[in-house]
C-alpha cells in the first residue's frame, strides 16, 4: 500500500533494483494486489469448502453423500436428515440448550457487570484483594477443572440436575474484567448528580450507568451466548442423564454412537449444521462486538 | 454536568472532600459504610460461584490427587485414606500401564503442541498482513471467512472434519483426482516420523533398529518417543489449525493497523524492500502481539479435549490420547480418581511452566535484540550519508516500543 500512495512523487529510490524501475511501482503494486488477492481466494476455498460440503450433504442420500462427498449438489434432494433428526432426542437436546444458554447468559450478563461496576467504580475495602482473585481465577486453565467441577457438584448433590448445568457457569471472571474496564471508562459525573439526587448505589447502577454500558453489555451478552451454546467439557461432568444432554453433548453421541458408523453421514451434518445457524446468525448481525470482545478478552493477561 | 471528564480516582477524591449539610465527619463514615457493604454485597454472586466452583473443587481435587478415593460416597468419608504422592508416583516413576499411558499422552500432546503452535501463528499473521493490504477490496468478507470456524462449535467442525477426512470423504476424493492413495485417516496409527523416516530410506518403520526399540525411556522406547504424531493425530492437527488461525488473525490485524505507517515508508524509501521492511519495521512492532499468541497457543494445544473426545476418544493405538482427555477417562470411565486427579494437577504445572519459560525466553531476546538493533544502527549512522535517519528510526525505536509496551 505504501507504494501506491508514496511512488508516483518519489523520485525512482530503487537505484539498485533496474527490474522494479523499468516496469514501474505502480505495476509492483498491482502485482502485490494480486497475488493478495490469489492467496485470500485459495484461503477462503480451504475454510468456506467444508461448511458448503456440510450443507449439500445434509440435503443427501446417505449413498450419495459417499458416493460424490465433493459435490456441492444435492441430487436427489431430501430433507429425510432433518426428518430422522427431529425423531431422535436432538430436538430434547435443542430445548435444552436454548434453556441453559438463555439462562447462563442472563447470569452473566447482570452478575459480570454488578461485579464489574463494584470493581471499577464503588470504594469498598478488600477491592483490590477480590480484583487481584478474579485475576488468579483466569489464569486457571478450564480443562484441570473437570474433574474437580464434578466432585464439587456430587458433593453438593446437584450431579445430573439443571442447575449443575448453569450455576457453575453463572459467572465467567473474563467477563467481569471485560465490564469493569469499560465501567472505568464512563464519566464519573453522571452518577455524581444521581448520588446528590439521593439515590442509593444500587439504583444508580440500575437506572443511571447499566443503560450507558449497552456496547459492553451487548459483548457480554454475545460472548456467554457463544460460550455455553458451545460448551462442551462441563456438560460432561455435570451429568450423565440423557435427558440433561445440551446440543454438543448430543451431537458428540450422535456420532460415537450406532448412527456414526456406516453411512448416515447426512444426519450427523444435519445436526451439525443446525447447532450451528444460531451461533452464524449471531456472528453475521453482531459482528463487531465479537471482535472487540475476542480481543478484550484475550488481552486481559 | 462537568466539561472535563477527570479520572475516577479524582472524582473519588473529590466526592469524599466535598462539604456536606449533614456534616463531613458523618457522612464519610456513613458514606464509606455504606460503600463497603454495597461494594461486597455486588461482588458477592461471583465471589460465591467463583468460590464455590473453582476454588473449593481445585482443593477437593488436591486432596482426591493424594487419596484412594474410589468415586463411590463423599471423598471425605472415613473410610478414604491419605496415600500421599502414591499417585504421582504411578504417573511418573512406578513401571506399569498408568505411566505409559500418561507419557504416551504427553508424548502425543508434545508433537501436537511443536505443529499447531507455530502453524497457526504463521498463519495467522500471514493472513493478517496479506488483509492489511489498503487497496484490498471486499477485506470483511475475507475477515469474516477466516474467523467464521472460531466462533463456530468445536463439537460441529469435529463432526464435519470426521466426514471429510472419512476413508471415501471429501480430502481422499479430492486425493484421488490428483493421483494419490490417502489414508485410512482415522484408523492410521503410524507416526509422521517413522512414515517419513522410512520413506527416505533412514530405517525400515515394520522392523524399528534395535538402539531405538530396545532403549526404554519412561516407559516407552525411544522408537516411541520419536514417532512423531500419527496420520490420526494430524487430521486434529489441521482441525485445530484450520479454526483458531482466524481468531489471532485478528490480533494480529489489531496490531498491524498500530504500525506507524511513516517508519514503514520511511524503511522503503531508503531501499529496503517489502521482506525487507516486514523483517526490520513491521516485525519487532508486533512483537508483543506474537508473544501474546504463542502464549494463547501454548496454554490452548496443551488443553485438547474436545475434538479427541468428539473424533478419536484417544485412539487409535492411543496416538491422539492427551492429558486432558487421558484424565477425564481414568476419572470418569475407569473410577481412577486419584491418579486422575494427579494428570489433572501435573498438566497445570507443565503449562505453567511452559508459560513462564517461554516469557523468559521472549523477553531475554528482546533486550538481546534491541542490544544488537542499536549496535547495527551505530555502524550504518557512522557509515551513512548525513540526514538520512529512517533506517535509523527502525533500528532503535521500533523495537523499544515493541518490547516496551508489554
Amino acid at each position: 500500500m505504501s507504494t501506491a500512495t508514496t511512488s508516483p512523487a518519489r523520485p525512482a529510490p530503487a537505484a539498485g533494483r533496474p527490474a522494479t524501475r523499468r516496469r514501474g511501482p505502480g505495476n509492483r503494486a498491482l502485482l502485490v494486489l494480486f497475488l493478495g488477492y490469489a492467496v485470500l481466494v485459495v484461503f477462503s476455498v480451504v475454510y468456506l469448502y467444508p461448511f458448503l460440503i456440510q450443507v449439500a450433504t445434509s440435503f443427501k442420500e446417505p449413498a450419495a453423500a459417499t458416493r460424490d462427498p465433493l459435490s456441492l449438489v444435492a441430487d436427489p434432494f431430501t430433507t429425510a436428515a432433518f426428518q430422522r433428526l427431529t425423531e431422535t432426542r436432538f430436538p430434547l437436546w435443542f430445548a435444552n440448550s436454548v434453556v441453559v444458554t438463555l439462562v447462563v447468559t442472563a447470569g452473566r450478563v447482570f452478575f459480570n457487570s454488578l461485579a464489574g461496576y463494584a470493581l471499577a467504580r464503588i470504594r469498598f475495602r478488600g477491592r483490590e484483594a477480590v480484583f487481584s482473585a478474579v485475576l488468579a481465577v483466569l489464569a486457571v486453565p478450564g480443562i484441570i477443572l473437570l474433574i474437580p467441577k464434578f466432585l464439587v457438584l456430587n458433593q453438593l448433590g446437584m450431579y445430573n440436575t439443571y442447575p449443575a448445568l448453569v450455576v457453575p457457569l453463572l459467572v465467567d471472571a473474563a467477563g467481569v474484567f471485560i465490564m469493569k474496564q469499560f465501567f472505568e471508562s464512563v464519566p464519573a459525573s453522571v452518577e455524581e448528580a444521581a448520588r446528590i439526587d439521593g439515590a442509593g448505589t444500587f439504583r444508580i447502577f440500575w437506572s443511571v450507568v447499566l443503560p450507558m454500558a449497552r456496547p459492553a453489555l451487548i459483548t457480554i451478552t454475545i460472548l456467554s451466548f457463544q460460550g455455553s451454546w458451545n460448551e462442551l467439557p462441563h456438560f460432561i461432568v455435570a451429568s450423565n442423564d440423557p435427558d440433561l444432554a445440551t446440543l454438543t453433548k448430543g451431537v458428540a453421541s450422535l456420532v460415537s454412537g450406532q448412527l456414526g458408523s456406516g453411512n448416515q453421514y447426512p444426519i450427523s451434518m444435519a445436526a451439525a449444521l443446525v447447532m450451528t445457524i444460531p451461533v452464524a446468525l449471531v456472528f453475521v448481525f453482531f459482528q463487531r462486538y465479537f471482535v472487540r470482545g475476542g480481543t478484550a478478552g484475550a488481552e486481559k493477561g | 454536568m462537568s466539561v472535563v471528564r477527570p479520572p475516577a480516582e479524582a472524582t473519588a477524591a473529590v466526592r469524599t472532600s466535598r462539604p456536606d449539610p449533614v456534616g463531613p465527619a458523618r457522612r464519610s463514615r456513613g458514606r464509606s459504610g455504606e460503600q463497603n457493604l454495597a461494594g461486597w454485597l455486588f461482588v458477592a454472586p461471583t465471589l460465591l460461584v467463583l468460590g464455590v466452583f473453582l476454588v473449593v473443587p481445585i482443593v477437593m481435587a488436591l486432596w482426591v490427587s493424594v487419596s484412594d478415593w474410589s468415586g463411590r460416597g463423599s471423598p471425605f468419608a472415613g473410610t478414604v485414606g491419605f496415600v500421599g504422592l502414591d499417585n504421582y508416583a504411578r504417573l511418573l516413576t512406578e513401571e506399569g500401564l498408568t505411566r505409559s499411558d500418561f507419557m504416551t499422552s504427553l508424548r502425543n500432546n508434545v508433537y501436537y503442541v511443536l505443529l499447531v503452535v507455530p502453524l497457526q501463528t504463521v498463519f495467522a499473521l500471514f493472513l493478517a498482513s496479506v488483509l492489511n493490504n489498503q487497496l484490498l477490496k471486499a477485506k470483511g468478507f475475507f475477515r469474516t471467512t477466516f474467523y467464521f470456524p472460531s466462533v463456530t462449535s468445536s463439537v460441529a467442525i469435529s463432526v464435519i472434519f470426521l466426514f471429510l477426512f472419512s476413508g471415501s470423504g471429501a480430502v481422499n476424493t479430492a486425493l484421488r483426482a490428483v493421483g494419490l492413495d490417502g489414508p485410512t485417516w482415522f484408523n492410521d496409527a503410524r507416526g509422521l516420523l517413522h512414515v517419513i523416516g522410512d520413506g527416505l530410506g533412514l530405517w525400515d518403520a515394520a522392523a524399528p533398529p534395535a538402539a531405538l526399540a530396545d532403549t526404554s525411556v519412561l516407559g516407552l522406547s525411544a522408537w516411541q518417543w520419536l514417532a512423531g504424531p500419527s496420520v490420526a493425530l494430524s487430521v486434529i492437527i489441521m482441525l485445530v489449525v484450520w479454526t483458531t488461525t482466524g481468531t489471532f488473525m485478528l490480533m494480529f490485524l489489531a496490531a498491524l493497523q498500530d504500525v506507524p505507517l511513516e517508519v514503514e515508508e520511511a524503511a522503503r524509501v531508503d531501499g529496503a524492500n517489502r521482506w525487507q521492511s516486514f523483517r526490520a519495521v513491521t516485525l519487532p512492532h508486533l512483537r508483543p502481539t506474537v508473544l501474546l499468541v504463542v502464549t494463547l497457543g501454548i496454554i490452548g494445544t496443551w488443553q485438547v479435549f474436545d475434538q479427541v473426545y468428539v473424533m478419536t476418544q484417544g485412539g487409535p493405538s492411543k496416538t491422539t490420547l492427551t492429558p486432558a482427555y487421558l484424565s477425564y477417562s481414568y476419572a470418569f470411565e475407569n473410577q481412577q480418581w486419584g491418579v486422575a486427579a494427579a494428570m489433572a494437577f501435573v498438566l497445570f504445572l507443565i503449562i505453567v511452566a511452559l508459560t513462564s519459560v517461554q516469557r523468559w525466553v521472549f523477553r531475554d531476546k528482546d533486550a538481546a535484540q534491541l542490544r544488537r538493533q542499536v549496535r547495527q544502527a551505530e555502524k550504518r549512522r557512522s557509515a551513512r550519508r548525513p540526514g538520512d535517519d529512517a533506517l535509523a528510526v527502525a533500528g532503535t525505536d521500533v523495537p523499544t516500543t515493541g518490547g516496551g509496551s508489554r
